[in-house]
């Protein structure tokens, strides 16, 4: 039984994810999908939630696509045959990423404070050994760079970063820890993130953040959002302690 | 008034229907991890079906009700002296246990007036990872006191002790002796060789005792791929099996991660959601593949139905 995957000219394909989500793929080159996927992913975001699909129930965007969730029970109530829902809905959703944008979201810069003090560290001089430069010039590059969120997932709030210079690329730890605690900046692969929540991970710990990333009393309960361009600020142990008490 | 927990049993969480609305943030969807069956339960107990109930895992539970309420269960064949489907009155200081069951592994429990506890990011359930939600953003503990919402005047005028009418065995019992899951076939199908295709759709797999709330790991032949292309994040949803190095497939439940980067092999339709969530360690699961036409038709004849039942049960209240 094929799959029903739907391309258009504009090269957005949709494909089934179980029978109550669809994939909306935005980029084609799947292997640039981290790095300029976020413009066109967070675009195409807002044209879906404008055109008010029925039977939509939430978005997802991750990368280079967006996990659209709804309730085929809704979609039938409305009158389409089961038959054809998937159809019907990738065919609004078509019509949807057709249209002109009516309101374009600011991009934010987030300034995220981190303490690299050892004891927050623990992974800093592996990162710098790998790399072959002292922590120094490590906690200086990193900071030097402009990082981008491509995606919030893995644990709530958590974001995954590109932008992270080529050399301070470090290999996830071969043994995950346990925990991780909350807050850490962590680097694996070529990726970079903060660690929310305190969780098991298998990324190199350089640094803390005073920052709550996740609440989920607050709305948005997360801190950081797809799209946000963010830069790391270095801050002493003292500054962290007084910006946590 | 309360509901005390004297015997929590093995994973007893405050779960509703799911935390709708902020996969975009991280947040897992959780819930019950067989919402039809917290629906049902909460119809029969004449429970919005919304309302925040008591997922028991594997038995050992044990509660007293400090004041007269309805109760009603579905889910594994749990050994209750109220049977699954069946509205029930529980009298002020009565008591209920829940034995360990013979088939399956989980059950729903709805209460008149429906579980109290506040509402974080618009749900009842608990995020066990990130600690929020439900009772205290933990599970239930020997000695907990749960408040429970008002009941409804309709839901104290039951005439029996326990109803002689039921939901459906189907919706009420849903454990299986040898589970078989419906599936579809995944964006990443193709990237398996045919032997895998064979095994998934003809093969058994056993579930695995390292298995949770987020997913059921099975074992059994190694599905393998045609290539090793390192794929890029994306949603995921209960139901989904992914394949990860090992070629041992993982059917996600509720608590799964809202992304992930494993190959998708194929997704549970969610009408076999409450098969899925009855995997217990040792059990033989099996797939069976079929259209995304059938299963979106299995999920309106499911709704149908169940607006049916609605309506009967309003009728009676």
């Amino acid at each position: 039984m094929p799959l029903l995957s739907s391309r258009r000219s504009d090269s957005i394909e949709i494909t089934p994810l179980g029978d109550s989500a669809l994939i909306v793929r935005v980029h084609d080159k799947v292997e640039n999908a981290r790095e300029d996927s976020a413009n066109e992913v967070l675009g195409a975001m807002g044209r879906i939630e404008e055109a008010k699909i029925a039977g939509i129930v939430e978005l997802a965007p991750a990368y280079a696509t967006i996990g659209v969730f709804f309730d085929p029970g809704k979609v039938i109530a409305s009158g389409i045959e089961p038959d054809l829902v998937s159809k019907w809905l990738s065919d609004k959703i078509h019509e949807a990423l057709s249209q002109r944008r009516r309101h374009k979201a600011d991009v934010r810069l987030i300034e995220v404070p981190a303490c690299f003090d050892s004891e927050f560290a623990v992974d800093l001089e592996r990162v710098a050994s790998v790399s072959e430069r002292p922590t120094s010039e490590v906690v200086d590059h990193y900071c030097a760079a402009e990082y981008r969120v491509a995606c919030i997932g893995f644990t709530p709030g958590f974001p995954y970063l590109v932008g992270l210079p080529k050399e301070l690329t470090t290999p996830r730890r071969a043994t995950p820890r346990t925990e991780i605690p909350a807050g850490s900046v962590a680097i694996g692969g070529n990726q970079t993130g903060v660690y929310p929540l305190p969780s098991p991970g298998g990324w190199n710990v350089i640094g803390r953040t005073p920052l709550r990333l996740f609440d989920p009393t607050k709305d948005p309960p997360a801190f950081l959002r797809p799209g946000d361009k963010v830069r790391f600020r270095a801050v002493t142990r003292d500054e962290f302690e007084r910006s946590t008490s | 008034m309360t509901a005390t927990i004297i015997r929590a049993g093995f994973l007893t969480t405050i779960q509703d229907l799911g935390r709708i609305g902020s996969r975009q943030f991280g947040v897992s969807v959780g819930g019950a991890l067989d919402t039809h069956a917290l629906r049902v339960a909460n119809l029969l107990v004449g429970n919005d079906e919304t309302a925040a109930g008591i997922e028991m895992t594997l038995g050992g539970s044990q509660l007293r009700f400090a004041d007269e309420r309805t109760v009603a269960w579905c889910g594994g064949g749990f050994d209750v002296r109220v049977p699954a489907g069946h509205a029930a009155m529980m009298s002020a200081g009565e008591e209920l246990i829940f034995n360990q069951p013979k088939t399956g592994c989980r059950s729903w429990l709805a209460i008149s007036g429906g579980i109290d506890v506040p509402l974080v990011l618009k749900s009842r359930s608990t995020d066990l990872r990130a600690s929020f939600g439900g009772f205290v953003g933990r599970a239930l503990r020997d000695g907990d006191e749960l408040s429970l919402g008002k009941r409804r005047r309709s839901q104290t005028a039951a005439t029996e002790k326990i109803s002689s009418w039921s939901a459906s065995h189907d919706w009420s019992s849903t454990a299986k002796a040898e589970p078989v899951l419906r599936v579809l076939r995944g964006a990443d199908w193709d990237r398996f060789d045919a032997s895998a295709h064979h095994a998934l759709t003809s093969g058994a797999f056993i579930v695995s005792p390292d298995s949770n709330r987020m997913g059921a790991r099975l074992e059994g032949p190694e599905l393998r791929r045609n290539d090793d292309v390192d794929l890029v994040s994306e949603a995921v949803a209960p139901g989904t099996i992914q394949v990860p190095p090992n070629g041992q497939p993982i059917v996600l439940l509720g608590d799964c991660q809202t992304i992930g980067g494993y190959p998708k092999i194929a997704h549970v339709i969610t009408v076999d959601l409450p098969v899925a969530a009855q995997l217990r360690a040792g059990d033989r699961v099996s797939f069976r593949e079929v259209s995304l036409a059938q299963a979106h038709r299995l999920l309106a004849d499911r709704e149908r139905d169940f607006n049916c039942f609605k309506t009967g049960l309003s009728l009676r209240q």
